[in-house]
């Protein structure tokens, strides 16, 4: 639902980078997202077609880099990958671990020209 | 060119928060932000706590709904300085607005604020808000398959609140699966069961909220 402000988040971090670097035009934005982050990929695309018209990162493609959920668990001291929806460890079963991976959310990098 | 930036996308959502941190340690206030779905009972909970804190601090509360003012005007009857925020559509309440909101509130005067946030199990997880405690509200007729659902939720909270337990056997909540699927996502968390009917004992989680406060204000 708040895809709207985490796209106009996107578009500022953006366009700060890319009018401190001098770009012209921004080609690609890197995003990584994680999977437990609870953000909706495909809506933001779709978001920022419209709310970054007239901006210099207008026309910009986002490539959005899905990071999985990777656990730690402390009962069979295992690193596994497990889906958004399954919480024990996939190994032993157990409920105790340590999420990895998963959470991430941000800006990696921006392609101008 | 590739240019690396490396920027978190909520950023603008964790400094804020932090300033809101800064601000309430400065001013020795300790502030609670209650989530759970429309009807979990945050606002009876909400009038509980205010009913049992009030013995002992000063309390405050800002009620976030997406528009109107009934629960606001609930809480000012029982004499709390109460500020309405309607997000006016939005899910969630963001950091941004209760700092703005915190401008109508003297804080010198208040010792615990208590945020309703919007009845919704997935984006309020999402923003922090600058608060000492998340408490997650899970009501005993929504089912016990929501920590499966909404994982995120329960695994940013502090507290799990098991509201209206008194109606557990009429639903067949299975509170032991439940529990053991939260801890899972958040080893920390605490659970407590709660009812606002007048013969539920609720001393056990208010104990444990009077003990966090007293440690933030005597610090």
């Amino acid at each position: 639902m708040h895809e709207l402000a985490i796209t106009e988040g996107i578009i500022k971090i953006a366009s700060e980078v890319a009018e401190k670097n001098k770009a012209k035009k921004v080609l690609n934005i890197k995003i990584k997202c994680g999977d437990f982050s609870g953000v909706v990929p495909s809506l933001i695309q779709e978001y920022f077609d419209i709310v970054s018209k007239g901006t210099i990162v207008e026309g910009a493609k986002l490539i959005i880099d899905r990071v999985p959920i990777r656990i730690y668990c402390f009962e069979c001291q295992s690193e596994s990958e497990i889906q958004r929806s399954q919480i024990c460890c996939p190994k032993c079963g157990a409920y105790k671990y340590k999420m990895i991976s998963g959470k991430e959310f941000f800006v990696e990098s921006l392609e101008v020209e | 060119m590739e240019i690396k930036v490396v920027k978190q996308i909520m950023g603008w959502n964790e400094d804020c928060s932090n300033e809101i941190k800064k601000e309430l340690d400065e001013k020795k206030v300790f502030m609670i932000n209650i989530m759970g779905s429309p009807g979990a009972g945050k606002t009876s909970v909400i009038v509980e706590l205010i009913k049992e804190l009030s013995k002992d601090y000063k309390v405050a509360v800002i009620e976030g709904d997406i528009t109107g003012q009934i629960d606001a005007e609930k809480i000012s009857q029982m004499g709390i300085p109460v500020v309405q925020l309607n997000t006016d559509g939005a899910c969630h309440i963001e950091a941004m607005s209760i700092k703005n909101i915190l401008n109508y509130f003297n804080l010198n005067d208040i010792d615990v604020l208590l945020i309703e946030n919007i009845g919704n199990l997935v984006c309020p997880a999402e923003f922090n808000l600058g608060e000492d405690l998340k408490v997650a509200i899970l009501s005993i007729p929504e089912g016990d398959d929501k920590v499966q659902k909404y994982p995120l939720m329960f695994s940013v909270a502090n507290v799990l609140l098991l509201n209206k337990f008194d109606m557990r056997d009429y639903f067949e909540f299975d509170e032991e699966k439940v529990i053991k699927y939260a801890k899972g996502l958040n080893p920390e968390l605490e659970v407590y069961r709660f009812s606002s009917r007048k013969e539920y004992d609720n001393k056990e989680f208010f104990n444990s909220i009077k003990e966090k406060i007293k440690n933030k204000l005597t610090r």
